[in-house]
């Protein structure tokens, strides 16, 4: 949003146009946090993760050849400065939160009626509605139960809807950043926007019951 | 015609979103939702969901110290190449 097209910004990181590098750096960056934050515990080792992926851009930006667009270049190079660092860090970690699982396989079963019922895969109650939803889950309350459900995801399920959805990346963008297929892709963030759902909708249950 | 469950559609609600059923497919979908009122109220949080998802508040950036720092790295790698 409001970049030159790419080949404009490579002919002036190259010829080492500081304003141009500012840009970038401003435009990016928060994103790039966020995103590293899906790979490390703690907010000091993601923005180490994207100064050492700004420094690696720097040092092989007259090697770029321009098979993916500048922005992915660079997320790429964050995913794999971020795996190595949460290698790192996983050995001082407790191998249960190491070896995390891939999460829970979307809604839960229990919500519907059972094969042999009268009414198969038919909603035993529907949800709940949810308060007049556009202010309500806007409300600050509702998005420090975003963040944590974010906070709890596994990580490439945090990895891709943190991209997919919070910055507004495309589907293709998103496979080529985290080089999975297409249908991998979909699958975790399926997973990932069902678990987010979920936890909103225990939060307004909670809201609706201490009324 | 074969229907979707309440079941099966809760799985499919990314790809729908996503223009990834085909034809027939998205149009049963459609159909369970003008028809069954659960649904309907599912997939709207989860539309929801996604939109809110799409507006919490932007992160901190990096911290001046490290922005300086990456800066005057930038500045010296072009110094020793030109």
């Amino acid at each position: 949003m409001g970049l030159p097209p790419d080949d404009v910004v490579v002919a002036a990181l190259r010829t080492g146009d500081e304003a141009m590098f500012v840009t970038l750096l401003d435009t990016w960056s928060r994103g790039m946090l966020r995103l590293a934050r899906s790979y490390v515990s703690t907010n000091d080792s993601a923005e180490e993760v994207v100064q050492d992926t700004w420094l690696a851009v720097i040092g092989a930006i007259d090697g770029f050849e321009g098979r993916s667009s500048v922005k992915t270049w660079v997320y790429r190079i964050l995913i794999n400065t971020a795996k190595k660092r949460q290698l790192r860090e996983s050995r001082t970690v407790p191998w249960s939160s190491a070896f995390e699982r891939d999460g829970e396989q979307g809604l839960d079963g229990s919500r519907f009626h059972d094969a042999d019922s009268p009414s198969p895969g038919q909603w035993k109650q529907f949800p709940a509605a949810w308060p007049a939803p556009e202010g309500e889950i806007l409300a600050s309350e509702a998005r420090i139960q975003i963040a944590a459900a974010l906070a709890e995801l596994p990580v490439r399920q945090r990895a891709v809807i943190t991209l997919r959805d919070v910055e507004g990346c495309t589907s293709e963008e998103v496979c080529e950043i985290l080089d999975i297929s297409q249908s991998n892709q979909r699958v975790l963030l399926h997973r990932a926007r069902t678990a987010v759902r979920g936890r909103l909708e225990d939060y307004f249950d909670t809201v609706r019951r201490s009324a | 015609m074969k229907r979707f469950s309440c079941e099966v559609l809760v799985d499919v609600v990314t790809a729908y979103l996503d223009h990834e059923l085909a034809e027939p497919d998205r149009d049963r979908f459609e159909d369970h939702l003008r028809a069954c009122e659960g649904c309907a109220r599912y997939v709207g949080q989860f539309r929801a969901t996604v939109g809110a998802l799409g507006e919490l508040p932007p992160q901190e950036t990096l911290s001046a110290p490290t922005r300086h720092r990456l800066l005057a790295a930038f500045r010296a790698s072009r110094r020793t190449r030109s």
